[in-house]
């Protein structure tokens, strides 16, 4: 803000010199353009995440690089905090030299102006009043005062100068914006993690980056109750309490011990007819030795509870730990009824299914699922699909599968089908494998028919007795060669489809079979195929002597051998189904303290009322000169303004124009 | 010097010295009395009529509109016509509806005028047809043809206006908790800056009395109105939406237009930049464009520019220090160093240096008309860009 005549420069001390830099406006624009170049950072790389997912994303290299410059937390880097400091600097050097300027200027009427430089500013008149020289000055006094101008008149000599000002807040207005930066900065301070960086370079404080429960983490990690701002979160489940707070710190976290314990009653979410969640709402209860009886307090988005300069926000909400009913139907030989077991999710626990030994982990469960319907065009109709489970399964390779299953079949194309997602790695879309539901909306019936594919005497049955039809029809009963082979064969062909569906069926066909006989035998191989699931499952209906099959029953057999085929690819020796559940939330809190904050706010009550006043309330200053000219007064009158020159153009001829009537019409008196 | 200018500033003097004498006319300050009583009356009307459902900020709110509104129209005549007009249109249009929805289909008048997408659809038509007719006039130096423009622009703010009074209703036909201000997604507020930016150019148009700028800042707006016709049609993003938890405050009702009133002001800043440049390419030559000639004088737009950029950066600040005070109250802290924060920041940033340049070096003219251009384009980041390319805290936007 600076234009101090430059020639001194060279005569003053060096400190006068960084002085009269920090203040300059080259300094402060610079800094002004810089701070913004570098928030820009912070925007364009996401902040604050894991730090693995930097790896990935740069590489080792560039992920050390960026590290060390503090990119991952920008705004908390040391450079970036030297940039705002160097720019409170430059505005309070700014502030310290002209304030006092300021303020003279806010009051200072400017009674030493000379009648000369009167003359020569941009604006100004002079006209001849009849009346003597202390009724004119009166006069332009009052008129001048009733337009709401502060006035003086000073004696200057035989003659008289009254000087007027009016919007002299509009230099408050500057001093108010330069120090609401400073105080806004100051605030903002107040409410950073410095000090806790500093207790970490001291060796005070150590950052934990270990998973740990609560009770393991060391005391190097916690901070104590304290008038000092964090910003931190805690995710309880509902019936559960917590009087600690996490604080994010780069690529680990701090804990922050609570004067009070917060319990969690209950955690809702409402939603519109459309399925957008509306509310998310937590009840919670503050236990503290300094309160006479717990608080109770519901708390939603936009609603934090404020206790003791704690601010609880409602953040987030996720699974509190659901407990589970869960039945494992086996997909492999040997097996038809369903393993109980009880979980909870965050769960992991190791199983053995079959000959197959993995780990079940549940990662999440959703009492509904409200998705676009499938079977409609239009996506914004949706439906509630019921709730649902995910869990990963993981081998001992330490490779993992991640599933999610609904606990009701859904309707497609008028049947209905349990639905079991599967995918290698969260980056993918889940693939769906569909079961058809059977008459009661279980997955039993597949289960049953599936057993019997894998039961070798139910297959061998069926096998001769489509050998001894065939051997019928060929008319050569007792060729046994070609019974035993036939026999093997259809044996063989249900094997490998039970093993690898159609695709190992299709591949056997062209691998073993001669070019010249595929084209006649493949579509053979396939009809007995065929002929042998579809017996397999009518076996197994026991359907009276007078009863055929239903559409719906041979719908089934279509969507069970679908599914069959489809299995080699499912991934797992199980199916879960949800059979029961209790829904268990957990509210993510977010809570602060802020000690800062009405700094903060009295800054911004100061950077708006000062943008404001420096805006739009012009300084406007009129001298008028009175010297007495034979009878009449003469009167000289000039102003000037620091805003809009162009609207005081008019300004100043409608003053002039009211203080020449002004007094003709007292002269006339 | 080319003689535009000159012809230009003496027009424009003599018609502030008539405004100057005609304001403290009776005639003037009674309608200005009549008008602010309106104001008053409707805010009590309002205050009472929904009583049982305004808490404490909603009455503030609508006391300070109503201060607002009567301030800006006591001295205003068009600005008063226009509120009455949308008052009443609106007032009709909420009296066909009723209670049902559906009527948007079967009325004759809300299906063809008064239905909110009818009403946008109407706004952008006339908006363009506006910035055509501004071109026209300073083309053929026809004054006529510059009032038609004027006149469209007001036709078009109004019913820009009403569509959002509107919709402000439909969306309460859709369900009692749907109902929301539409200020709430992008769609909503693309209308907003439309009908924000027009307002602020007819103020300064009254006000300098110039019609010569119409065309170029009318060139954004329409801009934005290709940008929302594309918007509805390729996306159907004209769908009421209900409320996102976070958005379920008061906050949003203040945060949001005085954000838009920014916005604006920075582009109406920008395009009188571009019209600077262009007029001050030709100023020197031997023969100017017919066009140029009509321009005010580069010492108006350089001013006017200041101006407008002062205002926005007013109501800039007043914006994002209202969006802090909402974030402290719903995501825990007033000041998170979100995206779209940021480049909040980094937008105010950008104005405070320009206005440090103007007003404590002297800068003007030609780089300062550059620095307005550019002021927009980072202004658009952050107004778009970020809710295109960034991910944070602020995703209402999103495309």
């Amino acid at each position: 803000m600076s234009q101090s005549k430059d020639a001194q420069l060279p005569h003053r001390s060096f400190a006068w010199r960084v002085f009269h830099f920090l203040g300059s406006m080259e300094f402060a624009i610079t800094m002004l353009i810089t701070l913004a170049i570098a928030s820009v950072i912070g925007t364009v790389l996401q902040q604050n995440q894991p730090y693995p997912d930097y790896v990935i994303k740069f590489g080792p290299y560039w992920f050390e690089v960026f590290e060390a410059l503090g990119l991952y937390d920008v705004y908390s880097a040391l450079w970036f905090l030297a940039i705002l400091t160097l720019l409170v600097v430059s505005t309070t050097v700014c502030v310290i030299r002209h304030t006092p300027t300021m303020f003279k200027d806010m009051f200072n009427l400017r009674t030493n102006v000379q009648h000369k430089s009167l003359r020569s500013m941009h604006h100004h008149a002079h006209w001849h009043q009849p009346g003597t020289l202390s009724d004119n000055t009166n006069l332009i006094r009052d008129r001048l005062a009733s337009l709401g101008f502060r006035t003086r008149i000073t004696e200057k000599g035989d003659e008289r100068l009254v000087s007027a000002m009016r919007g002299g807040m509009n230099r408050l207005g500057y001093i108010l914006t330069h120090v609401a930066i400073i105080v806004i900065c100051v605030g903002g301070l107040m409410d950073s993690n410095l000090p806790l960086k500093i207790a970490e370079w001291q060796g005070r404080l150590e950052i934990e980056t270990r998973n740990l429960p609560l009770s393991q983490i060391p005391k190097e990690s916690r901070l104590a109750v304290g008038p000092q701002a964090f910003r931190g979160s805690v995710s309880i489940p509902e019936g559960r309490a917590a009087s600690v707070a996490y604080l994010p710190m780069r690529d680990g976290y701090l804990v922050q011990n609570l004067p009070f314990t917060i319990e969690v009653k209950e955690f809702r979410i409402e939603h519109y007819p459309t399925g957008q969640p509306k509310s998310f709402e937590s009840d919670l209860v503050i236990y503290d030795p300094d309160l006479e009886k717990p608080l109770e307090q519901t708390i939603a988005v936009n609603h934090p509870l404020i206790h003791k300069g704690y601010a609880i926000y409602q953040a987030s909400f996720g699974d509190g730990g659901s407990e589970l009913t869960i039945n494992a139907w086996p997909l492999f030989a040997g097996q038809s009824e369903p393993a109980e077991l009880e979980t909870k999710v965050f769960e992991t626990r190791q199983m053995l299914w079959g000959d197959r030994e993995m780990q079940l982990e549940v990662t999440g469960f959703r009492p509904f699922n409200i998705n676009p319907d499938p079977t409609e065009d239009d996506p914004k109709n949706v439906r509630n699909f019921g709730p649902s489970i995910q869990f990963k399964l993981r081998r001992e390779t330490g490779e993992a599968l991640e599933f999610e299953n609904y606990m009701y079949p859904v309707e497609r194309d008028g049947r209905d089908f349990l639905l079991s997602g599967v995918r290698g790695s969260p980056s993918e879309e889940f693939a769906y494998l569909y079961l058809p539901a059977d008459e009661h909306g279980t997955v039993e019936g597949f289960i049953q028919f599936l057993h019997a594919l894998h039961d070798d005497d139910s297959v061998a049955e069926v096998a001769a007795e489509m050998k001894d039809e065939t051997l019928v029809s060929l008319q050569s009963e007792q060729d046994s060669v070609l019974g035993d082979s036939l026999q093997r064969t259809l044996e063989t062909l249900m094997a490998m489809f039970v093993r690898g569906g159609f695709d190992e069926v299709r591949d056997f066909i062209e691998q073993s079979l001669p070019e010249a006989e595929r084209e006649t035998l493949a579509p053979a191989y396939l009809a007995m195929l065929r002929e042998m699931l579809g017996r397999i499952y009518f076996n197994s209906l026991d359907l009276g002597a007078e009863e055929t099959v239903s559409e719906a029953q041979l719908l089934f057999l279509q969507d069970a051998i679908d599914a069959v085929g489809t299995l080699p690819r499912y991934g797992s020796p199980v199916y879960l189904s949800l059979v029961d559940y209790n829904h268990i939330e957990s509210t993510g809190l977010q809570i602060a303290r802020s000690p800062g904050k009405n700094v903060v706010y009295l800054g911004c009550a100061f950077l708006i009322a000062g943008v404001f006043l420096l805006f739009y309330l012009p300084q406007r200053r009129f001298w008028a000169w009175l010297s007495r000219d034979g009878e009449q007064t003469r009167i000289d009158l000039a102003g000037m303004t620091n805003r809009n020159p162009r609207e005081f153009d008019d300004y100043f001829e409608k003053i002039h124009s009211q203080l020449q009537s002004s007094e003709r019409n007292s002269a006339a008196d | 010097m080319f003689l535009g200018s000159k012809h230009a500033t003496a027009h424009y003097e003599t018609n502030m010295s008539t405004q100057f004498s005609t304001l403290d006319s009776d005639k003037t300050s009674l309608t200005a009395w009549i008008w602010r009583l309106l104001m008053a009356l409707s805010a009590v009307g309002l205050i009472a009529f929904y009583s049982d459902i305004l808490d404490g900020y909603e009455v503030s709110i609508i006391i300070l509109t109503a201060i607002g509104m009567a301030w800006l129209g006591q001295g205003w005549p068009g600005y008063r016509w226009h509120t009455v007009a949308v008052a009443v249109f609106s007032l009709i249009a909420v009296s066909i509806y009723g209670s049902e929805l559906g009527r948007a289909d079967t009325s004759f008048w809300l299906n063809y005028l008064l239905a909110s997408q009818s009403a946008f659809m109407w706004m952008s038509a006339l908006f363009v047809m506006a910035t055509v007719t501004y071109f026209g006039g300073l083309i053929f130096h026809s004054e006529f043809t510059e009032k038609v423009a004027s006149f469209l622009t007001w036709a078009a703010t109004t019913m820009g206006m009403i569509g959002l009074m509107v919709r402000w209703r439909e969306s309460y036909l859709l369900g009692a908790d749907i109902g929301h201000i539409p200020v709430s997604n992008l769609y909503e507020v693309f209308i907003l800056f439309a009908v924000v930016t027009a307002l602020l150019y007819l103020f300064y148009e009254r006000r300098y009395q110039t019609r010569s700028l119409g065309g170029f800042v009318l060139l954004v707006i329409s801009a934005a109105v290709a940008f929302q016709l594309w918007y509805t049609f390729d996306r159907q993003a004209h769908e009421i939406e209900p409320l996102v938890p976070a958005l379920q405050s008061y906050w949003m009702k203040i945060h949001v237009p005085a954000n838009f009133i920014g916005y604006g002001a920075f582009a109406m800043a920008a395009m009188i930049g571009v019209a600077y440049l262009l007029v001050d390419r030709q100023t020197g030559n031997a023969s100017v464009s017919r066009w140029v000639q009509k321009m005010p004088s580069l010492a108006l737009m350089d001013d006017l520019m200041y101006k407008t950029i002062a205002l926005g950066f007013a109501f800039f600040t007043l914006a994002t220090i209202l969006g802090a005070l909402w974030a402290a109250e719903a995501w825990g802290g007033y000041w998170s160093w979100d995206p779209k924060e940021t480049w909040a920041l980094i937008v105010w940033l950008n104005y405070a240096a320009w206005l440090h340049m103007r007003m404590t070096k002297g800068w003007h003219g030609g780089p300062m008309a550059w620095w307005a251009i550019v002021g927009l384009f980072v202004t658009l980041f952050a107004f778009l860009g970020v809710n295109m390319f960034l991910s944070g805290l602020h995703s209402y936007g999103t495309l």
